[in-house]
């Protein structure tokens, strides 16, 4: 084992040199760095040139030139990293110029990929457990649409009508009688596409999740929640047990007593943890109270289980601690709604909550409160990252389909049912498990690829992470920056490719390396 | 319930019989054509697609030849395109500014009762006419399309079978030069790539050709080193046919649905990359005109005059989704196992039978 990943590792940097041998030649042969400066000409001008062929060593032709760089990089084996300096940044130190980018790309793409799998993921497996249904068709048929939209098209419009209609609705946000209906009426529908069944059932269902929502909507809107957001003792408990029932769903099933009620008390602990939670906010600053709440209430859940849980104790702390964890988090957005009226106060006038450009607001970076932070860096992620994700949940979409559909016409799966497992147990026991072990290579692939990815998103949201770089490299052709970007994606992708390779061996016993 | 009702299970038995039937006595390319032929939603965007295709072709008219550049007629004094021109039956072109018709160049075009008018897509501040441009756009980026449609498929399929069914130190030095452009995103290949040597559609559908054929050539190879082992070939081998004739007779038509369908999804990514590197200033820059260089150059202009950013983008959609849809049709139509079996147990089978119920 440790061989064949000595190997392939070894391959791949070689694979990894060339290609950035490639890059350095063509980017260096893409035009003269120093064009503007001949056209200039006077005295000034002519020192600069003299400069920077000094520095750049740009009258060695650009093959050799390849090798000074490799030195320089090969010193990040022993720690001292040397990847030249950037004339289009200022003359900043390459190395410190890529610490800021990846930080901010991947905050970028963190949550953007995060929900896509998700979505990705769960609609996918449901259209393929409803095949050939109406909800399948038309699900197909927006992944199709939503896979071939150029992205740089889809911000600009998500610009226009996500963030300024949707800033100009929030002054005063009342939904009106028609939206309410068409909201309602769409998510019923969606619910009713989902459940499947015969017509009683989606008769019955439909009209049940129509009023359900419909009550939902009404009162959200006579209690102003749209103007004053926020979620309190009761929302997070309530939250907290939607949680609770989707992971029983996906772990343990109702029908056990002991899970049920282990995991069903997490929400009351939760909503007893509500009001020490506040305290903890207020003495506990920063990024340590967030971790403090997730992992308190985790804690509760395992030990609850571990003490209460008897046989299958196990399986149960999974379960339990998953939902303590989520419901941490509950409580962590409920802090930050509290800001919200503030953060309101605080941003300018003129641009309204969803923001269309940049990463942080000035006003609030010179508030330094966390809280006010995390609600203005949501802020700005709203776009770019609705932006990512229509196009990747339409992949995720297609795979998961594929994925679960090939697994469920598997003969185990036949032997599942025939032993009389209940339709629960033989999807996600059986299927869901064995239909994800593909699917999780191909995220192990894709994350690996999204660090120098998201170029054109980068551009449109005016984002200052790695893609930005190697646009502004590539513009004022900087070698140095734009080696530094492509070193980056393609240990990446080296790292990927062979992360994505041991999980598939790892997750599927029947493959063997060699 | 005590009814026995009809299961998904025996609806499948139930085709499968029907499709054999069917099938019997033909041709793999006839099972193929009828199958995909029976793909509502293919069908319908192959025709879409020609449509297009015919449209943005014979409006405009064709250039052939020449630089591509915008040069002053000398003897009319007025702006002309180099090269030989086959003029379209559209009475505006994509270069000249014409007076502005409506307050702010708004589009000409009304729905109820349809009317083009003028300038159906509108003008921009210059008063050039949106529609020619547009058109011409959509004739460079199709350009692009079956560019790399074509060139990577060739090299792909050349050089997954070679490796393949050579194997041995060809087929390693062939996959390490795969693996070397695969490790560059094509996103930022295209732009190094585009950058020097780009410029108009025809060198960056070559550009593009030339570095996409990666994902197909392995896909061709996996396929290959499939097929080799099978007694057929074999049986060509001791019949005396040379590595050449194995390859192209023997091996290359059994894989033909890999490559056909790979193909169609390359051509649908093409547009994509194409549009996006036109966009960012890397690919089809002026004079010459695409459709992502027409919303890049207009991408300011998004709140005043939205029709400049519309049009371009919705034919866009309408190229790749259009593809998309005919890839999917096709890989149904090559493997049998994709059967659409029709549903017995949903919604509007019970309201069928309801109505069956109510007609007796």
């Amino acid at each position: 084992m440790l061989s064949f990943i000595v190997r392939r590792f070894a391959a791949t940097i070689v694979v990894l040199l060339v290609a950035s041998f490639v890059v350095y030649q063509l980017t260096a042969i893409s035009g003269d760095p120093l064009q503007e400066l001949r056209v200039g000409g006077d005295q000034q001008a002519l020192v600069r040139i003299a400069y920077l062929t000094e520095v750049l060593d740009l009258d060695v032709p650009p093959a050799l030139r390849y090798f000074f760089w490799l030195s320089g990089a090969a010193g990040c084996l022993i720690g001292q990293c040397d990847l030249g300096i950037s004339v289009s940044k200022g003359g900043a130190e390459v190395t410190e110029i890529l610490g800021t980018a990846m930080a901010s790309t991947l905050q970028l793409i963190t949550l953007a990929t995060i929900l896509s799998i998700l979505v990705g993921v769960a609609v996918g497996m449901t259209t393929a457990l409803r095949q050939y249904s109406g909800y399948d068709y038309t699900v197909t048929f927006f992944a199709f649409v939503f896979y071939s939209l150029p992205i740089f098209w889809v911000a600009v419009l998500l610009k226009e009508f996500g963030a300024i209609q949707f800033n100009r609705f929030l002054e005063n946000p009342v939904l009106s009688n028609s939206a309410l209906a068409l909201v309602s009426l769409f998510l019923a529908a969606m619910v009713t596409g989902i459940a499947g069944g015969g017509l009683k059932t989606r008769v019955r269902v439909f009209l049940m999740s129509l009023v359900l929502v419909g009550a939902l909507l009404i009162s959200l809107n006579l209690s102003q929640w749209l103007k004053y957001p926020s979620i309190g003792m009761v929302g997070a408990v309530l939250i907290s047990a939607l949680i609770a029932g989707v992971v029983l769903l996906l772990t343990t099933g109702f029908g056990q007593r002991r899970s049920l009620l282990i995991v069903g008390a997490m929400p009351l602990v939760t909503g007893a943890m509500w009001l020490p939670g506040q305290y903890l906010f207020f003495y506990v600053d920063g990024l340590l109270g967030i971790l403090a709440i997730t992992a308190i209430l985790a804690a509760i859940g395992v030990g609850l289980a571990l003490v209460f849980g008897g046989d299958g104790r196990r399986e149960i702390a999974r379960a339990s601690g998953v939902v303590g964890a989520l419901s941490g988090l509950v409580l962590v957005v409920d802090e930050a709604l509290q800001y919200w009226s503030r953060y309101l106060e605080l941003i300018p006038i003129k641009s309204g909550f969803v923001s269309t450009i940049g990463a942080v607001t000035p006003t609030i970076a010179r508030e330094d409160n966390m809280w006010l932070s995390l609600l203005d860096g949501y802020a700005h992620l709203i776009l770019p990252t609705a932006a990512l994700m229509i196009i990747s949940v339409a992949g995720y979409t297609r795979y998961a389909r594929a994925s679960l559909l090939e697994v469920m016409n598997q003969d185990y799966i036949r032997t599942a049912r025939a032993k009389g497992l209940s339709e629960r147990v033989v999807v996600v026991r059986h299927a869901f498990r064995n239909a994800m072990i593909p699917i999780t290579t191909i995220i192990a692939f894709d994350i690996s690829g999204l660090i120098g990815g998201a170029i054109i998103t980068e551009r449109v949201f005016a984002w200052e992470g790695m893609g930005a770089l190697f646009n502004r490299g590539l513009n004022d052709v900087d070698v140095n920056l734009v080696m530094g970007f492509f070193l980056v994606t393609g240990l990446f992708a080296v790292i990927g490719n062979l992360v994505a390779d041991l999980l598939y061996t790892a997750l599927d016993p029947r493959i063997r390396v060699n | 319930m005590a009814r026995k009702r009809p299961t998904n299970e025996m609806a499948i038995n139930r085709e499968i019989t029907i499709e054999q039937r069917e099938t019997e006595g033909l041709s793999l390319g006839t099972i193929v054509r009828r199958r995909f032929f029976a793909h509502k939603a293919a069908i319908s965007s192959l025709v879409v697609l020609i449509l297009i295709t015919l449209l943005a072709f014979t409006s405009v008219g064709v250039v052939i030849g020449g630089s591509g550049n915008l040069i002053t007629d000398t003897a009319t004094g007025r702006l002309t395109v180099d090269g030989f021109r086959i003029p379209g039956w559209w009475q505006y072109n994509w270069y000249e500014n014409y007076e502005i018709l409506n307050p702010g160049g708004t589009p000409t075009m009304t729905f109820w009762p349809f009317d083009p008018g003028q300038h159906p897509f509108g003008q921009d501040t210059l008063g050039k006419d949106i529609f020619a441009r547009v058109m011409r756009g959509m004739q460079q980026s199709l350009t692009v399309i079956l560019l790399v449609g074509v060139l990577s498929t060739v090299i792909g399929v050349i050089v997954g079978a070679v490796s393949g069914y050579l194997r041995g130190f060809l087929d390693s030095a062939l996959m390490r030069l795969t693996d070397v452009i695969i490790i560059i995103p094509t996103l930022v290949l295209g732009a190094v790539l585009g950058r020097t040597f780009g410029g108009s559609a025809w060198s960056l559908g070559l550009l593009l050709g030339l570095i996409a054929w990666t994902g197909l050539a392995r896909l061709v190879r996996a396929e290959f080193l499939a097929l080799r082992e099978r007694e057929f070939v074999d049986a060509a081998r001791v019949a005396g046919a040379s590595s050449f004739r194995i390859i192209f007779r023997h091996i290359l038509p059994n894989s033909i649905g890999v490559i056909v369908v790979n193909a169609t999804l390359l051509m649908s990514a093409a547009i994509l990359i194409e549009t996006s590197l036109s966009y960012l200033g890397f690919g089809i820059v002026s004079p010459d005109i695409s459709l992502g260089q027409i919303i890049s150059e207009y991408n300011e202009a998004f709140k005043t005059r939205p029709w400049l950013f519309w049009y371009p983008g919705l034919f866009i959609v309408l190229i790749a989704l259009a593809i998309n849809f005919i890839g999917d049709g096709l890989r149904d139509a090559f493997d049998p196992r994709q059967r659409r079996v029709p549903r017995v147990d949903g919604a509007i089978s019970d309201i069928k039978k309801i109505f069956a119920r109510g007609r007796k």
